[in-house]
């Protein structure tokens, strides 16, 4: 991979997106927020819009200042650290489900290709496992397995294995026909056909699955978190934060902020090895 | 000792397929045909003779529907999973993910086998097309025309009995395909292996040929064989001598004299897309 200005050029454009958004942020506040903390002496907004209110939107560099504060009275770390710990821990139960999740979701694909009588039975319910909302199945998952990072892990994978599944049927019978012909014309066995032809073919139609369940898993593990009543993660705080909201609102954004950091780190991370593995076909890799 | 010099012996072949309303579509009748060892034949015939399905069939890809198919003294099946068969498309049907030498190397590692061995054999494979400076690169950075000589020497790499080309070089512009074309008698010479190839070209057919099978549509059968005794070895002048031009008109005359109309709408083609050649 020859090191492109096209690449420079997007780090730029990224910038400068959130350049903007940060302008827009404060512009709305500017023109319907509260009045500035120096006083309406100073600056009366002509609109009053309690959504961005400090109330409720707080300044850029009040979240920012949130997260160079200690994260509570006294506390040695500071917002970022703290948070930056949590992430990391919900980062292993989500990086775990998601291992768990493709492989359970490329086992099920491998097995409906080969036969269609599973596919025919199972895909149905695979489906249907997907139209049961998280929030109700994760008691029910705690009940089972006990309120554990067991529980976070089987939440993440669930919300993991599907797109996986999917992609993986599609991709496993993405090779051109010709080429099972010649697989066919060789006397490769089933087994040599899914090693050196089906598995390879999938690997663009997997990496879109993983690049969608690479967040996936981290909104699943925050979500479990919560029933799974696991406190060292980002879903314990945010619910904390949550209830605190009123008094503080820049540390749930902050919250927010780093959540969103974490998932888009996570996709990063599964797009890089997605462009190493997918080198040799410079096709398959666009976006 | 002489070895029967008949690599392949097709008596009475059939083909039969379902069309989606049920009705039976005959693709192939009464096929007898007899190609010895080290024997260059070229089947040619307008859209949906049939000619890809009885390649299809010597190559046991698809079974006939009756009659029987014997390569080498063996079944079809048999030969298929001694591996006495080498094909090639008209797309190059090469591996994206691998290299030049790996997509080479695959039917050797599908066959197992001594890894030095295997190395060795790839070597001489790419030699054998010569694009042992590519061995390394990847199909994307390879010309249609490079992309089969690769396809080649794959279909090559495991010395089957007999190569089975189906319409190869019909996708190249008319240059790269005379080039093609001398390469493919080059690699034939020096092999010794015996051809079966499937063209729409009939100076390609002739070029090429030691004896051309020409087909005839619905029902798809062989309304005659021509020998080519033009000279070898062929090039240049080949296409300029006399005799070349006279059997291209032969076999020109023989395609039109099987039909009088134009060919079917159901081609090879169309079969394909629908699913019944497999």
């Amino acid at each position: 991979m020859p090191p492109s200005p096209r690449r420079g050029r997007s780090i730029i454009t990224l910038v400068a997106f959130l350049v903007l958004i940060a302008i827009a942020w404060e512009a709305a506040k500017f023109i319907a927020g509260n009045p500035w903390r120096i006083g309406e002496w100073v600056w009366d907004p002509p609109f009053r819009v309690s959504f961005v209110s400090d109330l409720n939107l707080p300044h850029i560099w009040e979240i920012v200042g949130a997260l160079a504060d200690p994260y509570r009275r006294n506390a040695e770390d500071s917002l970022l650290v703290f948070l930056a710990g949590k992430a990391l821990y919900t980062w292993r139960e989500a990086a775990i489900g998601f291992g768990f999740g493709a492989l359970l979701g490329i086992g099920l694909a491998i097995a409906f290709v080969h036969s269609t009588i599973l596919e025919r039975a199972f895909v149905p319910y695979v489906v249907a496992s997907q139209t049961i909302p998280i929030v109700a199945l994760a008691p029910m998952i705690v009940f089972a397995v006990g309120a554990s990072e067991g529980a976070v892990i089987i939440v993440a994978t669930y919300l993991t294995f599907f797109p996986v599944t999917i992609s993986m049927i599609r991709g496993l019978r993405s090779p051109d026909p010709r080429a099972l012909e010649l697989m066919r014309s060789y006397a490769a066995s089933r087994r040599t056909v899914l090693w050196k032809l089906r598995l390879p073919a999938s690997l663009p139609y997997l990496f879109t699955a993983l690049k969608i369940t690479a967040t996936a898993s981290v909104v699943g593990a925050i979500i479990g978190e919560g029933p799974g009543g696991v406190a060292d993660g980002l879903g314990w705080t945010i619910i904390e934060f949550n209830q605190t909201y009123i008094t503080g609102p820049e540390k749930l954004w902050a919250a927010i902020f780093v959540t969103s950091l974490l998932g888009i780190t996570f996709y990063a991370v599964v797009r890089l090895v997605e462009l190493r593995v997918l080198r040799s076909r410079p096709e398959a890799t666009a976006g | 000792m002489t070895p029967d010099p008949t690599v392949v012996r097709l008596a009475g072949v059939e083909k039969t397929f379902t069309l989606p309303d049920g009705a039976p579509m005959t693709a192939l009748t009464g096929i007898d045909l007899e190609i010895a060892r080290g024997e260059f034949v070229s089947l040619i015939g307008p859209s949906g003779c049939g000619k890809s399905t009885l390649l299809r069939v010597i190559g046991d890809l698809t079974p006939p529907s009756s009659g029987t198919v014997t390569i080498n003294g063996k079944p079809a099946h048999r030969a298929r999973l001694d591996r006495d068969y080498g094909m090639v498309f008209q797309s190059p049907v090469l591996f994206e993910w691998r290299s030049v030498e790996d997509n080479v190397r695959l039917p050797l590692e599908v066959a197992g086998g001594g890894r030095a061995q295997r190395e060795a054999r790839v070597r001489e494979m790419l030699a054998l097309v010569e694009l042992a400076d590519f061995a390394r690169h990847h199909p994307y950075q390879l010309s249609g025309g490079m992309q089969q000589r690769v396809a080649i020497a794959r279909a090559l790499s495991f010395s089957p009995a007999i190569l089975l080309m189906d319409e190869p070089f019909g996708a190249l512009d008319e240059m790269t395909r005379e080039r093609m074309n001398s390469e493919v008698l080059r690699i034939w010479a020096q092999t010794g292996i015996t051809v079966v190839f499937v063209t729409h070209s009939i100076p390609e057919a002739v070029f090429l040929s030691s004896r051309v099978v020409v087909m005839s549509a619905r029902p798809g059968r062989v309304t005659r064989v021509i020998d080519v005794d033009l000279p070898r070895p062929r090039g240049v002048e080949t296409r300029e001598n006399r005799r070349y031009f006279e059997l291209i008109t032969a076999v020109r005359e023989a395609l039109r004299g099987n039909d009088g109309h134009e060919p079917d709408a159901v081609s090879d083609s169309r079969l394909e897309a629908e699913g019944f050649s497999g």
